[in-house]
């Protein structure tokens, strides 16, 4: 088994590793900028354009995404010597989708008013690239701990970049942050509001600049 | 071993029951939150025509002291009791399910608020149709006259925001208030949005409220099913009247 000769050498090593190494550390820093899931790795792409409209919905969301990425990881990592390897994807998407029920259900109970915003996307976190590829590419091969942290850094990672996409088009298009209206408590009260924000074309300029900034910041190139 | 067939198919069982029930279990056990929480959006929504609604308001608590609700059928006659016998609550009436019928087979909840005494304030009446990508829906309260328009909300599943989906902004929704359904003759007219936004003021008539600029079909959407449900419930408007 691949997996198992992968994991053999990590395991002498962890011992007496700290919870909080440099090793471990860099499973959650990493995904925040140098190998950010959205702007780098150019995966959730699809959820980052739709609910990206306001700061409220987003937030939910990212906590949404946050959550499901670090049970199913959790999860899976804990089931990795269990899971058959013909059946592996099947059984994470099916532990996906149930945590992704479970927080629409939740949702729906205590948050009817977002529930009705995010309405299928928060159905579409089952189908984001992100939770599916570190499922497969770490909570499988990684112990329980490490794929927590990399859980954490990876829901970061999505979270911000949406986050601050969410800053710019309430901004803009509404002139607003989280309801309360920004450019009339300036003082800005004729400050016109930009329609291109409000669409999904203006997530996609705001994503593009972002990529911009950080890949001249960082010399990162596409291969 | 762990490649199998039957460890599989036992894994694959096992993994099938631990996650079914437990997604029975959560949904069992938040079904009867979530029910409030759908009541409390229906009665919100149907308070919304008449007065503004607080986020700290018990709407609950003034929806049971204004309103007052019945069904009735496309005759205008009060209807009590569905197919099979059992008493009709107007806020569980389905709009959408009752959309799907002839217009003559479905029900029509009509909700009447009250005002401190007991007297009739306002008439609010469900409307249902079509938009550009989905449906839209809303409620449109009729003054003691049965003709001025009170107010009225209306909400949508998937218009384009910042377009069509501004039907849903109170800002949108306060141009209908202070309209007439029926024009001088007594003849239903309705109330109509204009094509484009910032029409002369002399178009708005009190037969037609500003359109929303790039959103004419989500518009015609709205002036549809207002004349629609205007025209199903003439009947019962006409008997309360006489």
């Amino acid at each position: 088994m691949a997996i198992e000769t992968l994991e053999h050498p990590v395991v002498k090593k962890e011992r007496s590793e700290n919870l909080l190494s440099k090793r471990r550390r860099k499973f959650v820093t990493d995904p925040l900028n140098d190998d950010n899931p959205i702007t780098i790795q150019v995966l959730g792409i699809c959820s980052a354009l739709a609910i990206t409209l306001k700061m409220e919905p987003t937030l939910v969301m990212s906590i949404a995404v946050l959550f499901v990425i670090v049970f199913s990881n959790l999860i899976i990592s804990a089931l990795r010597n269990l899971i058959p390897n013909r059946v592996r994807i099947i059984v994470q998407l099916a532990v996906i989708a149930s945590l992704v029920t479970l927080v629409n259900e939740v949702l729906k109970a205590y948050y009817y008013d977002m529930y009705k915003v995010l309405s299928v996307y928060v159905g579409l976190i089952i189908t984001n690239c992100i939770i599916m590829g570190r499922l497969e590419a770490f909570a499988m091969g990684n112990k329980a701990w490490d794929s927590i942290l990399d859980g954490f850094g990876s829901g970061f990672g999505y979270a911000w970049i949406i986050l601050a996409v969410a800053f710019f088009r309430e901004l803009f298009g509404f002139g607003s942050l989280f309801g309360f209206e920004v450019f009339k408590a300036i003082g800005l009260e004729s400050f016109p509001n930009n329609g291109l924000m409000v669409t999904p074309i203006g997530a996609f300029m705001i994503l593009g600049i972002i990529i911009w900034i950080q890949r001249t910041k960082s010399g990162y190139v596409e291969h | 071993m762990r490649q199998s067939n039957a460890y599989i198919i036992v894994f694959s069982i096992i993994t099938t029951i631990v996650l079914g029930g437990l997604l029975s279990v959560a949904s069992v056990g938040l079904g009867p939150r979530q029910k409030i929480q759908v009541e409390l959006d229906t009665k919100k929504s149907i308070l919304g025509a008449v007065m503004e609604i607080n986020k700290t308001d018990d709407v609950l608590a003034i929806y049971d002291q204004r309103i007052e609700s019945l069904v009735v059928d496309i005759n205008g006659n009060e209807v009590s009791e569905d197919a099979s016998g059992k008493p009709l609550v107007a806020e569980n009436v389905s709009i959408e399910k009752n959309y799907k019928l002839p217009a003559e087979e479905r029900l029509y909840p009509v909700f009447l608020y009250k005002g401190t005494g007991a007297d009739v304030e306002a008439y609010i009446l469900p409307i249902y149709g079509n938009g550009l990508w989905d449906v839209i829906w809303g409620y449109v309260a009729l003054d003691k006259d049965l003709s001025t328009i009170k107010g009225a909300v209306f909400d949508h599943k998937g218009e384009t925001p910042g377009l069509g989906a501004r039907i849903s902004e109170a800002e949108v929704q306060s141009r209908f208030v202070g309209k007439e359904v029926y024009n001088d003759e007594g003849s239903l007219v309705s109330v109509n949005m204009l094509k484009g936004e910032g029409n002369s003021p002399e178009s708005l008539d009190p037969h037609h409220v500003d359109g929303l600029a790039g959103a004419t079909i989500t518009a015609r959407g709205v002036n549809n099913m207002l004349l629609n449900y205007l025209e199903y419930y003439q009947n019962y408007l006409k008997k309360i009247s006489s």
